[in-house]
């Protein structure tokens, strides 16, 4: 008798691919390897940016030269070579002055791979999309639609060009380039991301959206997002990213930064999925990103993620709650599988009064990896009446993976109310048979469990982002269960 | 509908059944008895494919077909329903939505379509109705925070909407309060028929007023010693279960 057992069916997964993991060949143009002043020189001349960027451009590669690659973290990993990486590479035959219509039929087809057909997005969904392959951005939808409200949507390349006034006054005013080793380092090298700027009063009337892909062997993708929220607008905004399976590491440093004016609120979601590695745990993306937010009075900002993807996840989404009774909100899925090793979580740094955060984190791990909560909760002296609320919770597959939670709290004013809580639970076999007694089989079992625990998070996410969350997390824990 | 053949079992080589045999019809009720450690739950538990558990020896046939070869959830789709002892909690699940799957996951294991979201909502309503179930029961996240009573109940809801053609009942009575009891039990004969059968894995006598079996199966170190109808209850009720082990000894 031959039953189908537990281990035939997670050998059988095993040799279940990254979906997304294919190669697009186009004509591209990578810079020599290596990074210095001659570089970070040619990408900004590369871009036609005014002298005020390639200077700080290059005061920001002085103080990354000067500084070390972090080692706090709890992870594990050979750190990056810098100088065997090509840190700028460009689709071939995109025109600077392009549309849609011109855009290369080999991107075009890579895209409808990806689900995200420019053309459909454009006509069946409210969303205006913003394409960064490798490190150039290649259309922009909706640019003209938004236009009339007063929103500005762009690659930041051109944002430099157009509105160099409001770049810089924001760039690295939330996140600044002696930051951090990899925030100098994007600000040093980034060659594209999106730009965002929602006027006084605006509620953008769709959802704005960025698609990051590395294609390209052996570069680094270093975008950089910045979006600007004047007085008493909204915008909610979509993230999402892929790369495809490769056995050596490719590096990924992004920086984010977001300003919430007076009374704004912003919305900032992320499905990350890129290449986590091999079953054996070769290969992969290095996902070290510094995403932080700034909040002005009565302004709120969320940052809602779902990471499930990368080999080395090093990220925490941050707010700045500057103005009084402004709101900082974090909901975090992370799942681990495999070797992936996740250091994730996010600082709620509390200034002005009357201040609230809160926290909600759902940590999956499976496999062999490790995934690690690391939180701060900051409350300043000025902070009267300050609230926190922070819920970390985890969930184990398996005996040979980690969860760890690290949750910091400085409180520096006696009015403070934190509060924190944190279970850990594991999918139990017990779990399972309850389920496959009901006629439900076990990967969906185990899809039904990870949905339940990670609803609190999925119910933050737009509509059609939530969907797509979900089956990530089934594609991702496939076979996981032991 | 079931014929059990000289069943062997055992789990981490603990031999636990050791030769059993039964055979239930359509539209009968049996009852199956026993001390603590005869073996009860896990004949249930090997009925319904867990896989921890061995099977040395013997046959479980359901309505002509071996069940060795089938997986727990393919024994689910040929109808067979267990309401566990233990009802596992599932946070973040309502009870709605875990139902609707087991249907839907049902269904297309026999090559039919979703439910319409009409026909399981009438569905719904219907059975919660039988059941006396208030619907805000129904969104809460399966049996997390459940009483005992609740638990039950659910696991019978959850019968009445999978129509099974065997239901097992293990130890249903634990942990109810009487009202409890006899609502369960009611739901129980509300859904029995001519053309379906229970299983009653039970410690007392107790919930046998409400649930009437046909046949009543004494279950002893993993052998059925002793079988009669509804008044061999009563007697196991009166005088414990020794006599029986003197009988077997002797």
């Amino acid at each position: 008798m031959s039953k189908y057992t537990e281990d035939d069916l997670r050998e059988e997964l095993k040799t279940k691919e990254y979906e997304y993991g294919f190669y697009t060949d186009i004509e591209s143009e990578t810079f020599p390897i290596g990074l210095n002043e001659d570089i970070v020189r040619a990408i900004s001349k590369k871009k036609e940016e005014p002298e005020w960027m390639t200077a700080w451009r290059l005061e920001a590669f002085r103080v990354w030269e000067s500084m070390e690659e972090p080692d706090w973290a709890n992870v594990n990993y050979t750190k990056p070579d810098f100088q065997a990486i090509a840190y700028y590479s460009a689709p071939k035959s995109i025109d600077p002055n392009k549309t849609l219509d011109d855009v290369d039929p080999d991107l075009l087809a890579m895209y409808k791979k990806l689900g995200i057909s420019v053309d459909e997005q454009k006509k069946m969904n409210n969303i205006a999309m913003d394409i960064v392959v490798d490190s150039v951005s290649v259309a922009t939808t909706f640019k003209k639609t938004l236009a009339e409200k007063g929103i500005i949507f762009m690659p930041i390349s051109e944002a430099i060009q157009e509105h160099p006034e409001l770049v810089k006054k924001y760039i690295g005013t939330v996140v600044p380039t002696k930051d951090n080793f990899y925030a100098a380092l994007n600000s040093a090298v980034f060659s594209d991301g999106s730009f965002c700027y929602i006027p006084k009063g605006v509620k953008c009337p769709m959802e704005l959206s960025t698609y990051f892909r590395i294609n390209q062997a052996g570069t680094g993708q270093f975008e950089r997002t910045l979006v600007i929220a004047d007085e008493g607008s909204y915008v909610s905004y979509l993230e999402g990213c892929t790369a495809p399976s490769r056995d050596e590491n490719q590096l990924h440093a992004a920086v984010v930064e977001l300003i919430a004016l007076d009374d704004a609120e912003i919305k900032y979601s992320t499905v990350q999925n890129w290449f986590p590695g091999n079953a054996e745990g070769k290969g992969g993306v290095y996902n070290f990103v510094t995403k932080r937010g700034l909040c002005e009075k009565n302004a709120k900002i969320s940052w809602t993620q779902v990471e499930t993807g990368s080999a080395v996840t090093w990220k925490y989404p941050s707010c700045v709650l500057k103005g009084d009774n402004s709101v900082g909100e974090f909901y975090s899925i992370a799942v681990t599988n495999n070797y992936q090793q996740a250091d994730t979580g996010t600082k709620m740094i509390h200034l002005g009064k009357n201040t609230k955060s809160t926290i909600i984190s759902k940590g999956i791990s499976a496999g062999k990896s490790q995934n690690s909560y690391r939180g701060l909760v900051q409350v300043s002296s000025r902070a009267e009446n300050a609230r926190n609320f922070s819920q970390c919770d985890s969930l184990l597959m398996g005996n040979e993976c980690g969860a760890h939670t690290f949750p910091y709290i400085e409180a520096n004013n006696k009015s403070a109310m934190i509060e924190h809580e944190a279970t850990t639970s594991k999918i139990g076999e017990d779990q399972i048979f309850y389920c496959n007694q009901r006629g439900i089989d076990t990967e969906k079992a185990i899809a039904l469990i990870v949905n339940g625990f990670s609803k609190d998070v999925l119910n933050k996410l737009p509509m059609e982002f939530a969907v797509e969350a979900q089956k990530l997390l089934e594609i991702s824990l496939e076979g996981s269960v032991g | 509908m079931l014929q059990i053949n000289d069943l062997h079992a055992s789990v981490d080589d603990k031999s636990i059944l050791r030769g059993i045999n039964l055979e239930v019809k359509a539209g009968e009720v049996h009852a199956i008895m026993g001390p603590n450690g005869s073996g009860k739950s896990t004949l249930a538990s090997v009925i319904a494919g867990k896989e921890e558990y061995e099977v040395e020896k013997g046959q479980i046939v359901l309505n002509g077909e071996d069940l060795e070869d089938l997986a727990a959830e393919e024994r689910a789709h040929k109808g067979i329903f267990l309401s566990f002892q233990y009802p596992v909690e599932i946070p973040g699940v309502s009870v709605t939505n875990f139902i609707k799957t087991a249907i839907n996951e049902t269904r297309k294991a026999k090559g039919l379509e979703d439910m319409p979201a009409k026909d399981m909502l009438k569905l719904i309503r219907e059975k919660s109705e039988l059941l006396e179930i208030d619907r805000k029961f129904l969104s809460r996240s399966l049996n997390e925070g459940f009483s005992g009573g609740e638990k039950k109940r659910n696991e019978i809801f959850q019968m009445a909407m999978l129509e099974p053609k065997l239901a097992i009942l293990d130890e249903t009575d634990s942990g109810l309060d009487i009202d409890a009891l006899r609502i369960v039990a009611n739901g129980v004969n509300k859904l029995k028929s001519k053309d379906n059968a229970v299983v009653v894995i039970t410690h007392y006598q107790r919930l046998l007023d409400y649930i009437v079996p046909d046949f009543v199966h004494v279950l002893l170190d993993g052998r059925i010693v002793k079988s009669g109808g509804k008044e061999l209850a009563h007697e196991l009720e009166e005088k414990g279960y020794d006599w029986i082990k003197e009988e077997v000894n002797a």
